[in-house]
């Protein structure tokens, strides 16, 4: 019976280990809770110390370990050293995607160094050209000399720095749409080429300085938008390889394999241990357990499962250890379902046009027409072509649209900040915009308000210490709940673990037993709730049962919520009594118990349908359809990857407030978001007629257009600061 | 003039000098980690194995 528990675990990480031709193997590892220096010391030293490692890099901002080894790779080895020392270790998968994105976040610094340097010297050699514009003595030869300076300077430093922006508006304007890169782009080329104009005519008005500093600035807010992105990503793949999917395959010679879920074949004999997770569905071969599918359907009654049983992926095993025969590939699995429907979800999301999108419609055309129109009246009231055209770049230059290109990113990415530092991790810009808008929060029960494991309740403290050495023996969820409640303390002796039933052995010289009531004799038929029994041989049995406690901060998160003025409800897959008890207990009146997946999405669609926003926070595998559906979802870090993927935002710590904190920065941001937009329209309103009427020359639009950028990039700031 | 015609060329190239060595912090992964750095030079051991 005891089948796996013989076997010495013999690791295979080796599917983790990177070989590429020419380097040394090499394994990537998620270090879990290393933070200072000693910690960092100790890694190193420890893990370089191991035979075989020939160098070994953390990286303590995003937690990475990187080892590399001389000539043989022994990657069961490392891990199991981390975990000695006390950090949790999994192996992760560095990809290509990552690659990528890393590449371009380098571009795109490359370019804004380059602007950078374009925008400092070319303004060096514009400060005479602007003294000359106030009266100072500069003859127009000294002038044409400067001007040829900002020339040779500006033009590589815009052709260069310029290409992000370009790139972007030939690949719209081939697909016949025009995104903001094409205003940009037209408005920089053609601001480079008058004042090209202008420098061979000897006149007096060039703008290279404008050019390059535009780009500059727009490259800023570019650069922040790709760090979120990257952080989001890169964020989204740690939790995917923080659940290493990892799958005990068993050989024909009764050898124990770790594989990546990927690989396990149909037919393949797996073995799932107590605290493991159903890797893929599988049929029982041998072994009797007990299954937390909590995940899976909400409900938080274990089910039993015996030989020819069928076991769904992403239960958890409770109890003894089970032998599966797969009958299904890790993508066919009952999983593969609902991962379905998240796509659809996410689909119908990606639909959502953001702020900055919207204000770029409405943009766009109005400067075009703006600067055309500068044009054609200038000519019309007879200006002459040259200084007609002059007037247009004026009006393209001063409406810069730095407080869409950099104001947006400035608010999202101090938003996003501030929501890191406390536990909140926000996967996308648009999500933050799409929380804001949130009226109806709709919560799960198991793992979201509830704290998603069982825990003692009503035991007389005598018991449970009695009851404590046998617990301390066991692996058991159940029992570990028990061994926590009592603290620490001597174990029971001879201690036998009968999987699926209990533990039994030695209390100071009596013989005790701790366990279902079939194990016990107790003739006890109706298991309402999570329970388990002790007893002393031939004493009385006593009962300990557990339930599912609600978070600590779950009552107040929920009157914070409707303080705010948004309306709360519960949709749970587990039963009636339970839900009501929990949702009682929040202060949630709103309550629908026994939903399947499906449902839980349908009432989300529902609600929608009736024009509400609503915020869907969910952990389990049966919310990952809602979480797709909804307008916004928050998952806890506890939850299974799909949930987390399907989320827009992760909070990590046992708070619930962390969702009215969450919603209450979103709204913030988008406050600060609409301030910075107003704050454009009222600039453009008096800037753009000033330009037409020539009233602007190069000195007035470089102070107006690094004026405007600062003003709402400090304003986006103001959120990181607030308390 | 013509010490300007020799000033406006050093402190272009000197511009340049800077954007270059940015560009090599850069690519040399110098902003990888800044948690970690900082947290480096704390650490005892003078002879620090592992070189990227």
């Amino acid at each position: 019976m005891a089948l796996a528990y013989d076997l010495s675990p013999a690791p295979d990480l080796d599917a983790f280990v990177t070989r590429k031709a020419g380097a040394r193997p090499r394994l990537e590892l998620l270090v879990k809770g290393a933070r200072c220096a000693a910690c960092l010391g100790k890694i190193e030293r420890e893990t370089q110390a191991l035979p075989g490692v020939s160098s070994a890099r953390l990286n303590l901002t995003t937690g990475k370990l990187s080892v590399e080894f001389a000539s043989t790779a022994d990657a069961g080895a490392v891990i199991s050293t981390l975990e000695r020392l006390g950090y949790p270790a999994s192996p992760y998968d560095p990809g290509l995607a990552a690659e990528a994105a890393d590449r371009e976040g380098r571009r795109l610094i490359l370019c804004l160094a380059v602007a950078a340097f374009g925008a400092m010297n070319t303004m060096m050699f514009s400060v005479p050209l602007w003294a000359g514009l106030f009266g100072q003595e500069l003859g127009p030869a000294t002038r044409t000399v400067m001007q040829w300076w900002c020339a040779l300077v500006a033009t590589p430093c815009v052709l260069f720095a310029g290409r992000p922006f370009f790139e972007s508006a030939w690949r719209s304007v081939r697909v016949r749409r025009a995104n903001m890169d094409v205003p940009i782009s037209i408005g920089v080329l053609l601001t480079l080429a008058i004042s090209f104009s202008e420098t061979l005519l000897h006149g007096r008005d060039t703008y290279f300085d404008a050019a390059v500093s535009l780009l500059f600035l727009l490259l800023i807010g570019r650069w922040m938008d790709h760090q979120l992105k990257a952080r989001a990503r890169s964020a989204a793949a740690d939790l995917l390889a923080l659940q290493a999917p990892v799958a005990i395959v068993l050989d024909g010679r009764g050898l124990e394999h770790r594989r990546p879920i990927a690989d396990v074949r149909v037919d393949d004999v797996l073995i799932v241990r107590p605290g493991d997770r159903i890797p893929v569905d599988g049929r029982v071969i041998a072994g009797f357990a007990e299954l937390d599918a909590s995940l899976l359907t909400g409900e938080t009654r274990p089910i039993s499962m015996r030989q020819g049983d069928v076991c769904r992926a992403g239960a958890l095993n409770l109890s003894g250890a089970l032998q599966l025969r797969a009958i299904a590939r890790s993508e066919d699995s009952a999983v593969a379902a609902i991962a379905r429907l998240v796509e659809a979800g996410a689909q119908s999301k990606s639909k959502y046009v953001q702020l900055s999108e919207k204000a770029a419609q409405i943009y766009v055309p109005v400067v075009h027409s703006a600067a055309a129109l500068t044009f054609l009246g200038g000519w019309a009231l007879g200006l002459g072509v040259r200084e007609s055209l002059l007037r247009a770049v004026a009006v393209l230059i001063i409406t810069c649209p730095c407080a869409l290109g950099l104001a947006v990113p400035a608010v999202q990415v101090s938003a996003s900040s501030r929501l890191f530092r406390r536990g909140v991790l926000v996967k996308s810009g648009a999500a933050l915009e799409r929380l804001a808008e949130v009226d109806h929060v709709v919560f799960d029960k198991t793992g979201v308000l509830t704290e998603g494991r069982p825990q003692l309740v009503d035991a007389e403290a005598g018991i449970v210490a009695q009851a404590a050495p046998l617990a301390r023996a066991s692996s058991h969820p159940l029992a570990k709940a028990i061994a926590e409640a009592a603290g620490p303390g001597p174990l029971a002796e001879d201690v036998v673990e009968h999987p699926g039933l209990g533990v039994e052995g030695v209390i100071g010289g009596r013989r005790a037993r701790l366990g279902r009531a079939g194990f016990l004799g107790v003739a006890n038929a109706q298991a309402r709730e999570t329970e388990l029994w002790f007893g002393f041989e031939g004493d009385i049995k006593v009962r300990l049962a557990f339930s599912d406690r609600l978070r600590e901060d779950a009552a107040k998160a929920v009157a914070d919520l409707k303080a705010m003025g948004l309306t709360v409800e519960v949709l749970s897959g587990d039963a009636p009594r339970a839900v009501a008890m929990a949702a009682d207990a929040a202060g949630i009146v709103q309550r629908r118990a026994g939903l399947t997946p499906m449902e839980k999405a349908d009432a989300i669609a529902a609600l929608q349908s009736e024009g509400h926003k609503v915020l869907m926070v969910g952990d389990g595998l049966n919310d990952t359809a809602a979480l797709a559906r909804a307008h916004a979802a928050m998952a806890p870090g506890s939850a299974l990857d799909a949930s987390q993927n399907a989320a827009d935002l992760v909070f990590s710590g046992a708070r619930l407030g962390a969702v009215v904190e969450a919603i209450d920065i979103a709204r913030q941001a988008r406050r600060r978001a609409l301030e910075n937009f107003g704050f454009a329209a009222a600039y453009n309103l008096v800037a753009a007629p000033a330009a037409m009427l020539g009233l602007v020359n190069p000195f007035l639009a470089a102070l107006a257009m690094s004026g405007s950028s600062l003003a709402v990039t400090l304003n986006a700031l103001r959120l990181r600061r607030a308390a | 003039m013509n010490i300007f015609m020799m000033l406006a060329p050093m402190s272009v190239l000197l511009g340049l000098i800077g954007v270059g060595a940015f560009w090599w912090t850069v690519s040399h992964g110098q902003y990888e980690d800044p948690a970690g750095d900082a947290a480096r030079i704390l650490l005892d051991d003078d002879e620090h194995p592992s070189r990227d």
